[in-house]
């Protein structure tokens, strides 16, 4: 610090000032404490004193200049040339500026100051969108009531304040006889479910294998990615589980189609079943259809869709006929690994573990690792082992490369 | 529960804060009372009389009017080790001594970096309801719970009248004592053992399933009285007395709300920017899918406290709006 | 004139005023780097008045300053590396740093702040001169503010309140002349401070704060008077503040002759020009406690370039007490 002397900080508002007088010129010896110049803040002009003794070598700002706080002003005892460097490799906005009345000093910051002066100017808004005006209302607690009985809310009536739908409103609703809005009686969908399970244990000759595999990989990619988009883009990790399943479905064909009249047929496209349980005994598993030659964002997008409208009841036919293997994730739930059960006439199922940081086993180490359990259920039928140890290998090398999903 | 006294009878809210006060005194010899007209006169609202016999002059100290000499005095006090108990007549004259109470009591302990609390209780009338007009119906607990530093209780009840000062001692921070005038002559029997009182928690003060009713202070009696109207029309009422202003026990009400999933808030003060609107958005924060209702308010309204008694009524919350509102936020239209 | 004490005690005077000296003119120089920010109200001029009053002061004394306060704390024994450190906004510092040049406390020291508000610890020491008379302790509580305080309220309260109370506190009014900007001549309708005080029944005087030895003559009598009366006394320092009222200001309010005029009869100048004339001291003595007091001052500020920044996960502890009563 010796040696030079600098535009003081002179209170703690200030962020620059000008330099109204020198009152020392090169030559002068200065000791510590004299005044050597005036300083104009926006309380007035202060003297301003230094704090080193020695001879003024420069001055490298002429009067009437306005600069920032720090910004060094004087060069004491030589190295002029050094100095002047100083101020040609500043940043353009720290510069000195000449002070001009007629035109506004631009703003200059200490590297200290949080405190920023540039005017924001808000943007006018000439118009302001008005509501839907359909928009119903429907109380928080109404509206978890609805998706949790998969009440469509369009169909109920509010009669609480302002018309607004109420939990009762909405138990009512489920109540009816008629259902507007339940696709399906929940006893009769329970009977479906048993008619096709027995069927499965009965005919279909099951084989089992699991593989645990590291999730870190998609953890990161899908991190990185819902960091750059929008709370509504944001992936979920089925989603990156879904696009590898397809993609293995792709690639052996064997998994991926019908055992039907004695005899398997291989579906030419990948429509992905995802099993997604409903309140009240409830369970369907509607597909994605062209799961394999979608991108993740267009998955998430069409598992979000059918997720709405699975709750709300509103599956097309398609999605629940055309399902040509079938996912069930417990990723979410507290369950170590899933051994399914096949849909009938599907030849396979894949089974989603817990996602969770396990004991892993790398180069003799033992460490913390975000795995997940892949298990598959297949139809002895039609495959062996082998080729399901290929499936799931196929499933796991996917989810290392996550962003070639 | 233990220790009730051997023959309940019923007392004031006032005779049960001589009874904390004189507990308090007899057994710390470190607390000693200053306030304007304590001794002689026996307390503007009789809350010490009695006390200045019974405890001399050093322990009971009449003060001129100096609220802010006579506070300072009491921080000062405090930081050298004793515990003072300082009454001020009322709320509105605490704000001649606002500049102790915010800017020494409630800093020095986090401005020193912990080393010196304030061990400082102060007590003071508040609220309206006495055709006392507007400079003496200040409802501003809201406004001093907005301070860091202090704690801020609300005694409703005969217990907690008796009980607070006790549970206030136990803590080594600035604690205001807020009293409400219409409660004074109150009178119930006391039923736990002041030893058993915190300044915690709110309580329950009725249990029930359709709305909870968020109050404190002498607001709490309107929403009582509300909530047995209410039960005649099938609509049961949980009653919440907050008791402590801050830190805020909300624990307590967002539980309730949980349960009723319907909340509505009683608070003398005025209602921009007060207290029922920090409840009402920590209900927001905390509990906004369990709402089958908007949360909503019944406060004071937005005027000097007049003076005229119909007038003063008016400005103040009825016990018909509570009942109104909260059957409105409950009963069906349709 | 006031007798001369022993030469060691003098030069224990001068040494307290040069390290007040040396580490305001430190602090004005680190401000204007920008390692200390906010507010900084420095001493220069009036180390007599805290030196000279700190000599009448026991250990379990208790004192209440206001934001002009780091000589008073240096005087007191509080160590610079803790002040300096504060100065800093460093967890080493006295208050973790979190309360800065204006907001020093040392409970060890009985130190009890540092307001911010003018007035404001008066009604503080009237309360520390009550807690200590209550106790049953012969302490006594030392109120230092400014002449601007004068103007307030809680002064008016608190002189009546310590008389009629018979607390012992002792108030030295350090009248610089002016509240921030404001002379005392255009603030006050009655300029004499000590018929000012006739009002309250307590003994008062005035003394010359530019000289150490007489500040610390009337304190010494007047400390006694509080601890042996248990009344309340009342000290004006009439004295001179060198510098602006906060770091920097235009100084439109005062002439540069007037600041010179009072600067020669500084209270460093004064006690040193006496001492010389009585050949108690010799210029060596003199750069000796001026090299020292700077050596204090540099290991001070090394300490607190060192110091550590308080983690922001503690921001909101000791808003309540930590322990129960």
């Amino acid at each position: 610090m010796s040696g030079e002397f600098r535009m003081p900080s002179l209170g703690p508002d200030m962020e620059a000032g000008t330099l109204v007088q020198w009152r020392v010129k090169p030559g002068d010896a200065v000791k510590r404490g004299d005044i050597v110049a005036l300083v104009e803040t926006e309380k007035g002009i202060i003297d301003v004193e230094i704090f080193s003794d020695g001879v003024v070598d420069q001055l490298l700002v002429p009067e009437g200049t306005h600069v920032a706080v720090g910004t060094l002003l004087a060069q004491l005892n030589g190295g002029a040339t050094r100095t002047r460097q100083v101020i040609e490799v500043g940043k353009p906005s720290e510069a000195p500026q000449p002070l001009a009345r007629s035109a506004p000093v631009p703003a200059t910051h200490a590297a200290t100051s949080t405190t920023p002066t540039t005017t924001i100017v808000p943007p006018t808004i000439s118009s302001v969108p008005s509501p839907e005006a359909h928009r119903r209302k429907v109380s928080p607690a109404a509206r978890a009531r609805a998706r949790e009985l998969g009440v469509d809310l369009e169909r109920v009536t509010g009669t609480g304040m302002g018309a607004a739908i109420t939990i009762e409103d909405v138990v009512r609703a489920a109540q009816t006889v008629d259902k507007p809005g339940i696709a399906e009686p929940a006893h009769d969908m329970r009977q479906i479910i048993a008619r096709a399970m027995s069927r499965s244990k009965r005919e279909i000759p099951h084989y089992y294998l699991s593989l645990t595999c590291s999730f870190a990989k998609a953890r990161a990619f899908l991190d990185r990615y819902n960091a750059r988009v929008d709370i509504e883009s944001r992936l979920l990790p089925s989603c990156v589980l879904l696009k590898a399943v397809a993609q293995a479905a792709k690639a052996m064909p064997e998994f991926n189609g019908f055992y039907k009249d004695d005899a398997f047929q291989a579906a030419s496209d990948v429509h992905l079943g995802v099993a997604i349980a409903m309140r009240g005994g409830r369970l369907v598993a509607p597909a994605l259809l062209n799961a394999d030659q979608k991108s993740l964002a267009a998955l998430m997008i069409d598992l979000r869709d059918l997720a709405t409208r699975v709750r709300a009841g509103h599956m097309r036919s398609s999605e629940l006929s055309m399902p040509t293997l079938t996912v069930t994730s417990f990723a979410e739930e507290d369950v170590d690994s899933v051994i399914p059960v096949i849909y009938p006439p599907q030849v396979a199922i894949v089974g989603v573990g817990a996602i969770r940081e396990r004991p892993w086993v790398v180069e003799g180490q033992v460490r913390a690792e975000l795995t997940v359990p892949i298990s598959l259920a297949a139809d002895h039928r039609v495959t062996d082992g082998r080729a399901g140890t290929r499936f799931l290998a196929t499933i796991r090398n996917a989810l290392q490369a996550p962003e070639q999903l | 529960m233990s220790a009730l006294p051997q023959t309940a009878r019923a007392i004031t809210y006032r005779e049960a804060l001589r009874q904390g006060l004189r507990s308090v005194l007899l057994n710390d010899p470190d607390v000693f009372l200053i306030g304007e007209d304590i001794g002689k006169y026996g307390g503007c609202f009789a809350v010490t009389k009695g006390l200045l016999e019974e405890f001399g002059e050093a322990r009971i100290r009449d003060a001129p009017l100096s609220e802010s000499a006579f506070v300072g005095a009491g921080i000062g006090a405090a930081l050298a080790g004793m515990r003072p108990v300082v009454e001020i007549m009322t709320v509105n004259f605490s704000l001649l001594a606002l500049d102790q109470i915010l800017n020494t009591a409630a800093t020095l302990s986090h401005m020193s970096g912990g080393q010196c609390p304030v061990p400082l209780i102060i007590r003071m009338a508040t609220g309206a309801g006495r055709q006392v007009a507007a400079q003496h119906s200040h409802s501003l607990e809201g406004w001093y719970s907005h301070i860091p530093g202090l704690r801020i209780v609300t005694p409703a009840t005969i217990d907690d009248a008796a009980g607070m000062l006790r549970a206030a001692l136990e803590f080594r921070d600035p604690v205001i004592i807020f009293e409400h005038m219409n409660l004074y002559n109150v009178q119930g029997e006391l039923s736990v053992d002041a030893a058993s009182i915190n300044i915690e928690r709110a309580a329950i003060r009725r249990a029930g399933q359709d709305i909870s009713l968020i109050t404190y202070g002498a607001s709490l009696y309107k929403c009582l009285t509300a909530a047995e109207q209410l039960s005649a029309q099938g609509i049961e009422a949980e009653v919440i007395d907050l008791r402590v202003l801050r830190p805020l026990d909300e624990k307590t009400f967002i539980q309730s709300v949980r349960r009723t999933r319907r909340a509505l808030i009683v608070d003398e003060g005025w209602r921009s920017v007060g207290l029922a609107a920090e409840v009402g958005m920590r209900i927001m924060e905390q509990a906004f899918y369990d709402l089958d209702a908007p949360v909503e308010r019944v406060c004071g309204v937005e005027v000097p406290v007049p003076y005229a008694k119909h007038m003063e009524e008016a400005a103040l919350p009825r016990v018909e709006q509570i009942v109104t509102l909260a059957a409105s936020m409950v009963k069906h239209v349709g | 004139m006031t007798l001369l004490p022993t030469r060691e005690h003098a030069l224990h005077l001068l040494s307290e005023m040069l390290r007040i000296r040396c580490f305001e003119d430190r602090c004005a120089e680190l401000y204007s780097a920008g390692k200390i920010r906010g507010f900084l109200h420095l001493y220069n001029g009036e180390e007599g008045v805290a030196v000279g009053v700190m000599q009448a002061l026991r250990p379990e004394d208790d004192i209440a300053g206001t934001y002009r306060e780091h000589g008073h704390a240096i005087a007191r024994g509080i160590p610079m590396r803790s002040l300096m450190a504060e100065l800093y906004g460093k967890l080493e510092g006295c208050c973790r740093g979190r309360g800065g040049s204006m907001h020093i406390f040392d409970r060890e020291r009985r130190f009890f702040g540092g307001n911010a508000i003018v007035g404001g610890g008066l009604p503080l020491a009237v309360g520390l001169g009550l807690g200590e008379r209550l106790m049953g302790r012969d302490a006594i509580a030392a109120c230092f503010f400014g002449e601007g305080a004068v103007a307030e309220g809680e002064f008016h309260e608190s002189m009546n309140l310590a008389s009629l109370w018979h607390l012992p506190v002792l108030f030295i009014c350090e009248n610089n002349q002016y509240a921030m900007g404001t002379a005392w001549s255009r603030s006050e309708a009655e300029t004499d401070l000590i018929a000012k005080l006739c009002g309250y029944h307590m003994r008062a005087e005035s003394v010359d704060g530019m000289d150490v030895l007489a500040v610390e003559d009337r304190a010494r009598e007047l400390a006694e008077y509080v601890r042996h009366q248990r009344m309340p006394a009342f000290l004006e320092a009439r004295t001179y503040r060198f510098r602006a009222h906060s770091m920097y200001d235009p100084q439109l309010y005062r002439s540069k002759a007037e600041v010179e005029d009072w600067e020669n009869k500084g209270p460093l100048i004064g006690l040193t020009q006496r001492l010389k004339a009585e050949n108690l001291m010799a210029e060596e003595d003199f750069i000796r406690l001026q090299r020292m007091a700077n050596e204090e001052v540099d290991d001070a500020v090394s300490f607190a370039e060192q110091g550590s920044l308080e983690r922001v996960e503690e921001l909101t502890r000791f808003t309540y007490a930590e322990q129960t009563a």
